[in-house]
């Protein structure tokens, strides 16, 4: 069992044989911002890296043998020469390999602009997905030129059915969730019943801001997304979302960056609320680090706190939380304080498995 | 020509601070530095051809922020970047 943790100085990779004792070793990419590292759970030893520094340009470190050995993508993530609008991809926010009968396929995610990429040799050469990047929509969909996202505008939680390699989800923050069912050349917004309260419209077809996406893998048709207005569930071919953040505590609200679900049960999904009041602190509320699990697909919600601190003032952000495959499943969280908390019994309790590590940006299970 | 290469690039140039490349532009320099360092011209430049932020180029004493000017063969060329940040 091993970690893959992205943070704003380097990557680490955190292993553990009972998912008790862990170990942290060195660094990778010592002083890189590692935005998201995520290993192909179709062949069990590819891993994709997403790094910048604070001035070069983005790119997708690669390793076939599970971080033994690394190199660099020959051709990164970009748009192409001559775009028509000028574009520079700034980051590679968001890596998700593709549809399982597609082998060394994936999806970057770029922040910003908002463009959507594509690779189809394990990561090794991209190209832009033009049925996004050049839609006739897409400056109207995207914050474009202007970004309205303190931190810049993401292109997040790409999703690939595993039924159908052509029908495809993401995410804009901002912008919404977007849907494709021809690999990547149409596409349409998906945010029927998603609160937007801070767009003047009321109803509005896009211009939200989710926060994470997931599609449950046995249950494909079944949506959930922690969004910056709330927490939804979308069955499809439903289309409108359904505030299940409503049945959330009044006092804890539904706000937060990540959702994760358990692997084998689609009912079953956490969150780790934050305080979305006054200035939005996106620190848990009140001080007190809390995780929220359903059982019931966001019927009823229940706080699990043990073991975490009574006060703390940390964030989780969206690609930080994560789980694993075990049984019981292990639920994972990093924190922009540079700590890693884990549960090895889906919740129940927590220990602190690593600190004092760089603020994190993601957390994987590999 | 000689060319400087600053710290966060050395990882694609082996670690030399200075390396030699050829090119009457800056631009056909820098394509060259990337056939002998594979991925650096990405770093620096960004697909438009332009020099990303942060990035300076320095011909001499004189610094340059259009590719296409003009280098000669006794031109000693500094690759610098910003390392502000925290």
């Amino acid at each position: 069992m091993r970690l893959l943790v992205g943070t704003r100085k380097g990557l680490w990779a955190i292993g553990s044989d009972d998912r008790r004792a862990w170990s942290v070793g060195e660094p990778l990419f010592f002083g890189q911002i590692i935005q998201h590292a995520v290993a192909d759970p179709r062949d069990g030893h590819t891993v994709l890296v997403a790094t910048s520094t604070g001035h070069l340009g983005p790119t997708v470190m690669r390793s076939p043998d599970g971080g033994s050995t690394w190199s660099e993508a020959s051709k990164p993530p970009a748009f192409p020469a001559g775009d028509r609008l000028g574009r520079a991809l700034k980051t590679v926010f968001w890596l998700s390999p593709g549809n399982p009968d597609e082998a060394g396929t994936w999806y970057a995610g770029g922040a910003s602009p908002q463009g959507l990429f594509r690779s189809e040799d394990g990561g090794d050469t991209w190209a832009p997905v033009s049925g996004w990047n050049d839609h006739p929509q897409w400056e109207t969909w995207c914050e474009w030129p202007e970004e309205n996202t303190p931190d810049g505008s993401m292109l997040h939680s790409v999703i690939v059915d595993p039924r159908d390699a052509d029908h495809l989800y993401l995410g804009l923050s901002g912008g919404g969730v977007f849907e494709s069912s021809d690999g990547g050349t149409g596409w349409a917004p998906l945010n029927k019943g998603v609160a937007a309260d801070f767009l003047p419209e009321p109803d509005p077809e896009f211009g939200h801001d989710p926060h994470t996406v997931r599609m449950h893998p046995l249950m494909p048709d079944r949506l959930y997304q922690q969004n910056h207005c709330g927490i939804y569930r979308l069955d499809r071919p439903e289309e409108r979302w359904t505030r299940i953040g409503d049945n959330m505590p009044p006092a804890i609200g539904d706000i937060g960056f990540p959702i994760e679900l358990h692997p084998r049960d689609p009912d079953t999904a956490w969150v780790f609320p934050m305080d979305g009041t006054d200035v939005w602190p996106r620190t848990s509320v009140d001080g007190r680090p809390v995780a929220y699990v359903t059982r019931d697909a966001g019927v009823t919600w229940s706080p699990q706190s043990a073991g975490l601190p009574e006060r703390a003032w940390f964030t989780v952000k969206r690609q930080a939380m994560t789980t694993d495959p075990g049984d019981p499943v292990g639920v994972y969280f990093g924190t922009t304080c540079g700590e890693l908390w884990g549960s090895a019994d889906e919740g129940a309790s927590w220990t602190c498995i690593a600190r004092h590590l760089p603020e994190i940006y993601s957390v994987e299970a590999a | 020509m000689r060319v400087r290469i600053p710290t966060p690039l050395r990882s694609y140039t082996h670690q030399q601070p200075v390396v030699d490349a050829e090119g009457s532009t800056v631009s056909d320099l820098l394509d060259d530095l990337d056939r002998r360092f594979p991925g650096i011209r990405f770093r620096m430049v960004d697909e438009q051809g332009r020099l990303r932020q942060h990035m300076k180029l320095w011909i001499g004493q004189d610094a340059v922020t259009d590719l296409s000017t003009s280098v000669s063969g006794s031109d000693d060329v500094t690759i610098m970047q910003a390392l502000s940040g925290g």
